[in-house]
């Protein structure tokens, strides 16, 4: 059996990211297994602008910003395999996979990453009730026949869900000629960004209507219309607002879900609200030698956060192979419900430590408190948060030594 | 005149509030950088807007591209339009000039990726 020190799986913002950063921390043995035809991901779609402002201190749009990882790993000359889909991955950390030119192989690695990104949630998920004629995409498919493929789906159209891939959809069809006559959001808040909300909607006098969802789809071959109406707080349609909206494409943006059938396969610990794997602070998971990082981990809204934690990935997976340390701690992070998750979910060793977490609901004037049973060890006053934005906070390693239930909590508490 | 408004620079979004007359600014509160300062002055006075888009290539491909700064937003529309009536060439490379000073302005058209 073929061996490689490191295996990436995705060759996406992620997994470049990783491999770099684990080749510059010492691994040069690496192989990154891409089923697409092109290292890049689903940045090769997004070709909006917005990207790379933390990593690069420049606005970048979703291609640039990949050619920069892309230039990286091919200047490194780190390996990779394209229109390769990995079939299955071990506790053993044997690689299964299969392209058209070497069949299926086993690749023995010491170390894997798992980098695989997420999909959307699709319509049949949704529950809509209706007819089922085609003219109904997921807004990254139509991200991608417009932006790759070049075709336009529809001309007149309305979006469900008003997550930032959603938004910038609006404006894409507009600007490529479409009406695009409502964006539709169960939630009394968007998903996106504010930024989204206001240079791909209100630019546009696109109506964003919170509070809302497609009741019924209408049309027999082609999509004639829908059918919106306003949900009470228990997000039920209120039959009197329901009104006819005449289309002949319906968008879905309506969350997006880690990608991670190779994860479960393989016995690894899922956290049931990310949707990922179970980590620790190095993006390890619950198998020994195998990492997760990006969305495969957790949804992002920023690829330069992606960036980061498959930094992190990298180098603990490099650290790993070579000079393996013991666990030196063992603390839980929990969270309190208005804090919806946290990743990390575990922290083995004790350093310095940033916690990513994202919150239930929008809250205002609160303070993000990290405890250790009753004792507060952490707090930071926030003006705002909001379940669209990710948060971080960063422990110190000396306030965790003195951690001694064995766990914390992350949370939030009402400012007086 | 005053004008309340979300900066679109980053992603955190800030409100901003800008105080103006004709063309001269009075105050700007709510930015927490320089740059949301400048977004904000333009905002108020002459909004501006990166285009982002595709163009084809001679032979049919498709090439992502983007105004190299911000262009007057009531251009938007016109510079779609100028995108989308060029064609660029098989072999661009990205960050490549296409179109130079599109729509009489200083904005360039330039290529962001590969043609794919």
């Amino acid at each position: 059996m073929k061996t490689t020190d490191l295996v990436i799986i995705g060759g996406g913002p992620a997994g470049m990211s990783a491999a770099v950063a684990a080749y510059e921390s010492g691994v040069k043995d690496i192989l990154i297994l891409e089923r697409d035809s092109s290292l890049g991901g689903i940045l090769q779609q997004c070709i909006h602008n917005g990207f790379g402002l933390h990593k690069f201190s420049e606005e970048l749009t979703g291609p640039e910003y990949a050619a920069r990882y892309e230039a990286r790993v091919k200047e490194l000359k780190i390996p990779y395999k394209l229109n390769t889909m990995v079939l299955e991955i071990n506790q053993n950390k044997e690689v299964t996979a299969i392209n058209s030119e070497e069949g299926i192989f086993t690749i023995q690695a010491k170390a894997i990453i798992l980098a695989m990104g997420c999909r959307e949630r699709p319509k049949g998920a949704l529950n809509i009730s209706g007819t089922r004629p085609s003219g109904i995409f997921t807004a990254g498919t139509a991200q991608k026949f417009v932006n790759m493929m070049g075709y336009m789906p529809g001309k007149s159209v309305v979006i469900l869900g008003s997550g930032d891939i959603g938004l910038i959809m609006a404006r894409r069809m507009t600007l490529e000629g479409a009406k695009v006559k409502a964006v539709c959001e169960l939630m009394p808040y968007s998903g996106g960004l504010e930024r989204n909300i206001e240079q791909c909607l209100r630019d546009f006098d696109i109506p964003l209507k919170l509070s809302c969802t497609v009741a019924e789809i209408h049309g027999k071959d082609r999509l004639e219309g829908v059918t919106i109406a306003n949900v009470d707080k228990n997000r039920c349609i209120i039959p009197e607002t329901k009104e006819y909206i005449e289309c002949d494409t319906l968008l879905l943006s309506c969350g997006l879900i880690p990608e991670n059938e190779l994860t479960k396969a393989c016995g690894i610990n899922i956290d049931r609200i990310t949707n990922g794997a179970d980590v620790d602070q190095n993006r390890e998971t619950s198998v020994e030698g195998i990492f997760a990082c990006g969305n495969v981990l957790h949804v992002h809204d920023l690829v330069d956060n992606v960036s980061e934690e498959a930094e992190t990935a990298g180098k603990g997976a490099a650290e790993y192979i070579l000079n393996r340390k013991n666990k030196s701690a063992s603390i839980r992070v929990k969270t309190d419900g208005k804090v919806r998750y946290c990743v990390p979910q575990r922290i083995t060793d004790i350093g310095d430590t940033t916690l990513f977490f994202r919150v239930s609901d929008i809250y205002k004037d609160v303070k993000i408190i990290v405890k250790d049973g009753e004792k507060e060890i952490f707090s930071r006053k926030k003006q705002k948060v909001a379940p669209g934005e990710m948060e971080s906070i960063m422990l110190k390693g000396d306030i965790l030594t003195e951690v001694d239930s064995g766990e914390i909590t992350v949370g939030l508490e009402k400012l007086q | 005149m005053t004008k309340e408004l979300t900066c679109i620079i980053c992603p955190k979004g800030c409100r901003i509030k800008v105080e103006y007359e004709g063309n001269n600014i009075i105050s700007v509160t709510g930015n927490s950088c320089k740059r949301g300062y400048a977004y904000a002055c333009d905002e108020a006075i002459d909004p501006k807007r990166t285009v982002t888009s595709t163009m084809r290539t001679v032979s049919g491909k498709l090439l992502p591209v983007k105004t190299d700064k911000p262009i007057q937003k009531k251009l938007i529309f016109e510079c779609m339009k100028a995108i989308n009536t060029s064609k660029a060439d098989d072999d661009t490379k990205i960050g490549d000039i296409i179109l130079s000073g599109v729509l009489g302005t200083d904005v360039n058209i330039v290529a962001t990726g590969p043609v794919r």
